[in-house]
């Protein structure tokens, strides 16, 4: 993704989303290729690395050439490897392109320092988590491919795939290859159709808003999919919560705003004024309480959470009703 | 043995029926012991009260006691170190987390199997039997049946409902009553030098629970929380405003938790690591790093506990206000545990009628039954909210 202009000596790649990693390292191979195209690449893991082996690798050869050492996992690097590294990464060869990669998080958080520290280029892969910055991800997907794709059918692609990025891009790769010209919704569905990933949010999207049988459909669906009913309720629970809370407040008020005095995140805020619409506070309240008893059967107190469930939809739609 | 000296009983407050009962056991004991005829001991004991009746205290107390050659004096080493937690013949269970589990009541078992190192008593003290799991229950059985003739068994539970039925009927039951509030306040006034008007404020708002009246009465954060907790029957109004009353309960409480295990949490952190040799900026010694992540486990487990128990109470602050509500509807001539906010009471019972405030102090019930069966605090206490305001 992010292509050094040039060979750079030393590069971290580091953050939890794997398929951001790869492509960072790719790019940071490829950087060498361009100015030598014969440079030798080895690619390591420092788990079960031999000592010495890196060191070795990044003292000068006798043909001359290019080396890229490529270190992956070297947050479950054993102290000395770690220890070597740095050595090495303090005072690499000319010749020698390191590239360390490392999965996030503060585990073997003194290597990553000595590396900064030594001036390393760090590309950060930070994890792809919401909705939008995955539509906008698709669109990268099929720009850098020189193609063009609907917002609809980008929404559509990651309705479908959009829990694993790295299937996301197959997904995105598949349909450059297979399609000519603009990627639009109906071809989306041609492959994708039918495949749609269900969260509890969206459950309890469905139920606020009053659509009853396909809360339903898609409750079975996300419970089939491997959802637990525990944060499926918990999902209903956040849900209500926010359209009591957004309801109490102004409705002229700016979105950010309300978000601010009631602690949430703008788009609830706006969500949540579009879901308003036919709910009394009463109804609100009556749906809460049915919440709550579901929590507990669900439980222990119940013998089948999966009632529990339909049942809280069921009582969440008559609620509304109230309004 | 004086039968007029209050000795280990001094604590008790209020239990005169149960303290007799517990000193004639004792008596009867040590003339057992003698080969004397004597009638009232008996090997298992389950001692049921309401919180902060002195459930444990009566148990402590009836230890030392049996361990007193003057059948508790108060006064003989026996009588102070079993008080004092660290007489080798007592042992005292109890748990910061939410079960006792079964592994714990094995290790149990074996102890009580123990000839006592004084020659007297082996006295095993579960202070919190309700806590013990099913499993954990039916592992005590065998050795609550049948203990070795030394060994005697004290349980105590809130209620005999709490316990396995198994274990109920294999012990005598003695239950204390809650305790009258003059007598909660004079003991303040007596052990904890607490100002007097201060002491039967703190009487009166802890419903009976010495424990929690010595908190209010000496602890300033205490008496502020208890006092935002009744302010929410006042801030009903809107459902978003009742809503963010229960969020604000969870959250203080939370809070509360939070910082009591993080107090508790460093200090323990700190004597381990002491106990284990980790000089400040030293090496570790090995195993120490392993000791030290299960404490933290641990320390993990019981913050469960303590903010359940922190909200816990705040509901039965809450309880209080709609009984005084209730109290005032139906014009009864007792005692208002919220004497203070009077007004408020008063306002709240002309607003609405005795009907609504049962109903209303059911949901309350209902939100501690429901935390109680693992139902996220935050939505029990907002179904509760909900239900307060509908009435």
């Amino acid at each position: 993704m992010t292509a050094a202009p040039g060979p750079v000596p030393l590069t971290l790649v580091t953050g939890p989303e794997a398929l951001l990693r790869d492509r960072a390292v790719a790019a940071a191979v490829a950087a060498v290729r361009v100015t030598d195209p014969e440079a030798e690449v080895h690619d390591l893991s420092a788990v079960g690395l031999e000592p010495g082996r890196v060191t070795g690798l990044a003292s000068p050869s006798l043909f001359g050439g290019t080396s890229v050492i490529v270190v992956r996992d070297v947050a479950d690097a054993a102290e000395e490897i770690s220890d070597e590294l740095k050595t090495v990464l303090a005072d690499p060869g000319d010749d020698v392109v390191l590239v360390l990669v490392h999965p996030g998080g503060v585990k073997g958080k003194s290597l990553l320092d000595a590396a900064r520290a030594a001036g390393a280029v760090v590309v950060d892969c930070k994890v792809v988590k919401w909705e939008s910055d995955k539509v906008a991800f698709v669109q990268g997907e099929f720009k850098a491919a020189g193609r063009r794709v609907a917002p609809a059918a980008a929404v559509a692609l990651v309705d479908a795939l959009g829990s694993d990025l790295r299937e996301l891009a197959n997904a995105c790769a598949q349909l450059v290859a297979d399609t000519d010209g603009t990627v639009d919704r109906a071809v989306v569905e041609r492959y994708h159709a039918g495949r749609i990933e269900v969260t509890g949010f969206k459950v309890a999207d469905a139920a606020v808003e009053g659509r009853y049988e396909e809360a339903l459909r898609l409750l079975r669906h996300a419970l089939a999919t491997g959802s637990d009913p525990v944060p499926v309720n918990a999902a209903f629970a956040m849900g209500l919560r926010t359209l009591a809370k957004v309801g109490g407040a102004s409705r002229t008020a700016r979105p950010d705003d309300v978000a601010r005095d009631l602690g949430l995140a703008p788009f609830q805020v706006k969500k949540a004024r579009g879901q308003l619409a036919g709910w009394s506070p009463d109804g609100v309240a009556a749906a809460i309480v049915a919440v709550a008893r579901a929590d507990e059967q669900i439980k222990g107190g119940g013998t089948d959470p999966v009632y529990a469930l339909e049942r809280a939809v069921t009582d969440i739609v008559a609620a509304r009703a109230l309004g | 043995m004086s039968d007029l000296a209050p000795g280990v009983w001094a604590d008790l407050v209020g239990q005169e029926p149960a303290v007799a009962v517990l000193r004639r056991a004792a008596a009867a004991a040590e003339a057992g012991r003698r080969g004397e005829p004597g009638t009232g001991m008996t090997h298992a004991w389950l001692l049921t009260g309401p919180p902060g009746s002195g459930r444990s205290t009566a148990a402590r107390a009836f230890a030392a006691a049996l361990q007193c050659p003057r059948g508790g004096c108060g006064e003989c080493p026996a009588c102070h170190t079993v008080l004092a937690g660290t007489h080798a013949d007592v042992e005292v269970v109890n748990t910061r987390r939410l079960s006792i589990g079964v592994d714990d009541a094995r290790a149990l078992v074996s102890r009580a199997a123990r000839y006592p190192a004084g020659g007297r008593w082996q006295v095993m003290v579960v202070e919190d039997a309700d806590r013990l799991t099913d499993q954990a229950g039916n592992a005590l059985l065998r050795a609550i049946e049948e203990p070795t003739p030394h060994t005697v068994w004290l349980l105590c539970a809130p209620a005999v409902e709490d316990v396995l039925p198994t274990i109920r009927s294999r012990c005598r039951h003695l239950s204390l009553r809650t305790p009258p509030t003059e007598a909660v306040a004079e003991v303040l006034v007596r052990r904890d030098g607490v100002d007097p008007a201060m002491a039967a404020f703190a009487a009166r708002a802890a419903q009976g629970h010495i424990g929690r009246a010595r908190r209010l009465a000496t602890d300033e954060d205490a008496r502020l929380r208890r006092h935002a907790v009744l302010r929410l029957p006042l801030s009903l109004g809107e459902l978003s405003g009742a809503l963010q009353a229960a969020g604000d309960l969870v959250d203080a409480a939370t809070a509360e938790a939070n910082e009591q295990a993080a107090t508790l949490a460093t200090a323990e952190a700190e004597e381990m690591r002491r106990g284990l040799g980790v000089g400040p900026g030293g090496r570790q010694p090995a195993g120490a790093a392993a000791a030290l992540k299960d404490l933290e486990k641990e320390q993990k487990a019981r913050a469960t506990r303590t903010k359940r128990d922190a909200i816990d109470r705040a509901l039965v602050d809450l309880a209080g206000f709609y009984r005084d509500v209730l109290a005032v509807q139906a014009e009864a001539a007792v005692e208002l545990v919220n004497d203070e906010m009077r007004d408020a009471v008063i306002g709240v019972a002309r607003a609405s009628t005795p009907e609504s405030t049962l109903r209303r102090i059911d949901a309350i019930l209902a939100a501690r039954t429901a935390i109680g069966a693992n139902v996220a605090p935050l939505l029990a206490v907002e179904a509760m909210t909900v239900g307060l305001r509908r009435g």
